[in-house]
């Protein structure tokens, strides 16, 4: 025991707290910058760690983006059309998950829940379009073990899809939450944050759009 | 039903590493024992597992880091020992074992001992420089800490079932291939490593977001202390440096075990790409690792010299240039990929730029100390020692920025002496001020100051006299790694290292010893004021330990050097500021959420380094739920009643008085 501890009169000094219904403040004399503000914020630089961990896969594809080794290249193998109404179907997502957040935000529990749904429909279609465009390549003999193009490729396309498959569990997630708690402070905070994570991985997809598929096919 | 793993994965044959394993299995058992024994199960699981207190998890992570010091230094002695004796002989270890120990004495070093120790620091310190209750995510700081601990585990595990990674520190392509490395070696690094990174990873989200958003009020940018500019440089580098490692791995994972062809010599893999990407990470890593320890000395030097850093403007500017600067120089760890003459120029130059914002800093350091009483206590000996060590580093490692020098001493032990110099000289020394610096903070009792200093003068006189003759050997051509060699001429010089390594011990034990002594010896050197060095930031203005909302009021910050301020300002008036109006605090609750997620984090990674895949699935199904469960909490956090916080306040102001006005029982 310290000599301030004595001097406080008794115990320890992390045991002197009591419970109380979780409330959206923890400064209460210093109001500082707002719950909302931190938790936005923090999220924003995780993302931005992302957008950093997808720029090595990129670099790493712009490397190897000629080493065929023999096999197919993205002229032969990729289908825009295709590649086409994947994108529409997450562009038009993110729109509904904007939509889902203002639903959120107004407390509109059937406007949140049906555009979440629509939200995570459009989802499920770009990832379906994707895994048949990955069975098919691998079918044709165009898996990511034939060329290390074809391994950057099935890695920067692949790491972009498991995004999405992680955002659609947490969708499913939020909308349980929703249902179960209301929209409470702390789970808007986290519907902000599910709205920045789908609206990164429609930019990160424009990405992919533009630098795999539009530069594969133009070459 | 367990994969690859079968009763031949534990080295039967092998005596060294199953006493070792043995050793720490007892070791570990009958601590457990006798913490049941005790009855402080209960204790530890609700004060410290659980705890999301960012003081505690600081000191957790400085534990660990502390634990695996003595891992890796034990490594260090095997090395020293087996060169000292492998002259024309095989020595005591075989080749095979050798290499799995100087792979993991690196990955030990860099990852689980300077990591955890500067994020340690940084999570103890920071948020109390800054003012401020805690960090911005509580929970997910006790998260990182148990990711990074089950990193550490996950590396300690191969020492008793299956082998760790032949490969070197970091493990480069083609040998870590699976053509070349078969085993689980490189899986055990590279799982863990991708565990613990995740954790590292949030830590520089979490800080960053800490230090941008969360301050006193009047805690502007340009009055915060120099310790947290370092850290938020360094943890910027953490957000933006860490990613390509994980990317990285992740890469040579897929070549590992589906077979992919990122570094493969076939189907156009390209070997050179990892080096590249490797050190993309790599070289800002070592800034993430001696930019906290520069403010650890910085905030040491103007405390023992009594007087405010000098140029405080140019130090930002330098911990800013060099966080930029870190991402541009990672190309000379291999000038010999033959990138050509212009390419290896600019990065040769580069490099040598770096040099400018460190000379920088030393300069600000000596100015600080010129004209200033320095009190040579235990922290500001690491300090000199650190400027004088990491000088010659510096030095070392300029000549090494010189490409035609570089091809010379590529690989060599003239490398391996550099980067020692530099991360013990500067990471370490750093380490150390920072623990014998801010341990009366933490305990509420100082350290011995006699042994702290033999452990010091043990620690720099060993440290010269087993890397200095580095230097000679790699002069002399020696490369590194060897595990036997038939030179005569550099036996003697290798003896002397191995010598110095013993004198190194020397300092360890004597650190051991000062820590047990200190404690025994508490009462004697308790810190009744808080205030122990006479301290000019914040942290010093709470009561040692600090209670668990640190501050009862959040302080007015008026400029630099805060707590400095407050002081003269009490001596001139002669009475403390007026009592202020005490409030409920309300603080995060404790959660096991991280403690769980890493318990299932460790089996998660174990089966998958022995491809045992329904583990796998199912310790991924139990981390999700941990999270759902986490998500579904309904109250996270506690109030603290304005009378108990008044109480605990007082008592802090009384003890500020007596020390400041010397007016005992003044209010």
């Amino acid at each position: 025991m310290s000599a301030f501890e004595a001097a406080a009169g008794r115990g320890d000094l992390n045991h002197v707290g009591y419970d109380r219904e979780s409330r959206d403040r923890r400064y209460p004399a210093d109001e500082l910058v707002s719950k909302r503000i931190i938790v936005g914020y923090g999220f924003w630089i995780f993302l931005l760690s992302d957008i950093v961990m997808f720029s090595a896969f990129f670099a790493t594809y712009a490397v190897l983006v000629g080493a065929t080794a023999g096999g197919p290249s993205g002229r032969e193998l990729f289908n825009l059309r295709n590649v086409g109404i994947e994108t529409a179907c997450l562009l038009l997502s993110s729109f509904t998950c904007g939509l889902a957040s203002i639903g959120a935000w107004a407390h509109r529990g059937c406007w949140f829940y049906s555009a979440m749904a629509a939200t995570c429909i459009l989802g499920a279609a770009f990832l379906f379009i994707e895994v048949h465009e990955f069975v098919g390549m691998v079918a044709r003999g165009a898996g990511p073990t034939r060329s290390a193009f074809l391994s950057a490729f099935f890695t920067l396309v692949g790491c972009h899809g498991l995004h999405v498959t992680a955002g659609l569990l947490w969708l499913l997630t939020m909308m349980a939450q929703v249902f179960a708690k209301g929209f409470r402070a702390d789970i808007l905070r986290r519907v902000l944050c599910f709205g920045l994570f789908w609206h990164t991985l429609d930019i990160i997809w424009v990405a992919i759009f533009t630098v795999v598929y539009l530069m594969g096919v133009g070459q | 039903m367990l994969g690859k793993l079968t009763w031949a994965a534990i080295p039967f044959d092998q005596p060294i590493p199953l006493f070792a394993a043995a050793f720490v299995g007892v070791a570990i058992i009958s601590i457990l024992a006798w913490i049941t024994l005790k009855g402080w199960l209960p204790y530890l699981w609700r004060e410290w597992i659980t705890s999301v207190d960012h003081k505690r998890i600081g000191i957790m992570y400085i534990l660990l880091a502390m634990v695996m010091l003595l891992r890796g230094f034990s490594d260090a002695i095997m090395m020293r020992s087996q060169q000292a004796l492998a002259f024309r002989s095989d020595g005591y270890l075989p080749p095979e074992h050798y290499d799995q120990i100087f792979s993991a004495h690196g990955t030990l070093m860099i990852f689980f001992v300077a990591m955890p120790f500067v994020i340690g620091l940084m999570n103890f310190v920071m948020p109390l420089q800054l003012g401020v209750r805690d960090v911005a995510f509580p929970t997910l700081n006790s998260v990182s800490l148990w990711l990074t601990a089950t990193g550490a585990l996950l590396v300690n595990i191969s020492l008793v079932v299956g082998e760790f990674a032949r490969t070197g520190w970091l493990p480069y392509p083609p040998l870590s291939e699976i053509t070349y490395s078969p085993g689980v070696g490189v899986d055990y690094y590279l799982w863990s490593l991708q565990i613990s990174g995740v954790g590292t990873l949030l830590t520089g989200v979490n800080f960053v977001t800490t230090i941008l958003k969360i301050h006193a009020p009047g805690m502007t940018y340009m009055r915060m202390p120099i310790f947290c500019w370092t850290t938020l440089a360094s943890n910027l580098l953490i957000v933006a440096a860490f990613p390509i490692l994980t990317a990285t791995l992740a890469m040579l994972l897929l070549d590992r075990y589906l077979g992919f062809h990122f570094f493969t010599n076939e189907a156009g893999g390209n070997v050179m790409m990892f080096m590249n990407l490797i050190w993309a990470w790599g070289h800002p890593e070592v800034y993430i690792l001696i930019l906290p320890a520069f403010g650890v000395f910085s905030e040491v030097i103007s405390t023992f010299s009594g007087k405010p850093l000098f140029g405080y403007r140019s130090m930002v500017m330098a911990t800013m240039a060099i966080c930029i600067l870190s991402f541009s120089v990672w190309l000379h760890h291999f000038f010999t990929m033959g990138a050509g003459a212009d390419v290896n120029a600019i990065f040769g130059i580069a490099s040598m730029i770096i040099a400018v914002p460190t000379g920088v800093k030393v300069f600000n350091w000596l100015f600080t100390m010129y004209g200033g009483r320095v009190v040579y206590s235990t922290p500001i000996l690491w300090s000199i020692g650190f400027m004088v060590t990491f000088l010659i580093g510096g030095v070392t490692g300029v000549l090494l920025a010189v490409p035609p020098a570089d091809f010379i001493l590529h690989n060599s032990l003239f490398l391996v002496a550099h980067f020692h110099n530099v991360i013990i000289g500067g990471v370490l020394f750093g380490a150390f001020a920072g623990y014998t610096f801010w341990f009366p903070k933490a305990f509420g009792f100082r350290l011995h100051e006699g042994l702290g200093k033999a452990s010091f003068w043990c620690w720099i006189i060993g440290f010269y006299v087993a890397f200095m003759p580095l230097y000679v050997l790699g002069l002399m051509g020696m490369t590194r790694r060897m595990q036997h060699y038939d030179v005569a001429a550099w036996r003697p010089w290798l003896l002397i290292a191995a010598g110095g390594a013993v004198i190194i011990l020397a300092g360890i034990i004597l650190q051991i010893a000062q820590l047990a002594v200190s404690i025994r010896r508490r009462e004697e050197l308790r810190d009744e004021t808080g205030d122990p060095w006479n301290g000019r930031s914040l942290e010093w203005a709470t009561p040692s330990p600090p209670p668990t909302f640190n501050f009862a009021v959040l302080p007015r910050v008026e400029g630099r050097d805060a707590y400095w301020a407050m002081k003269q300002r009490v001596r001139q008036q002669g009475r403390l500021s007026e009592e202020p109006a005490y409030t409920e605090i309300e603080m995060p609750r404790n959660s096991a959420t991280g403690f769980i997620c890493a318990f299932f984090a460790t089996f998660m990674g174990f089966a998958l380094i022995w491809h045992i895949w329904w583990l796998v699935a199912l310790a991924a199904l139990g981390a999700y739920a941990t999270f759902v469960v986490f998500a579904w909490r309904d109250r996270v956090e506690y109030i603290i009643p304005a009378d108990v916080v008044a109480r605990i306040d007082r008592a802090n102001r009384s003890a500020r008085s007596d020390a400041l006005i010397h007016v005992p029982g003044a209010p």
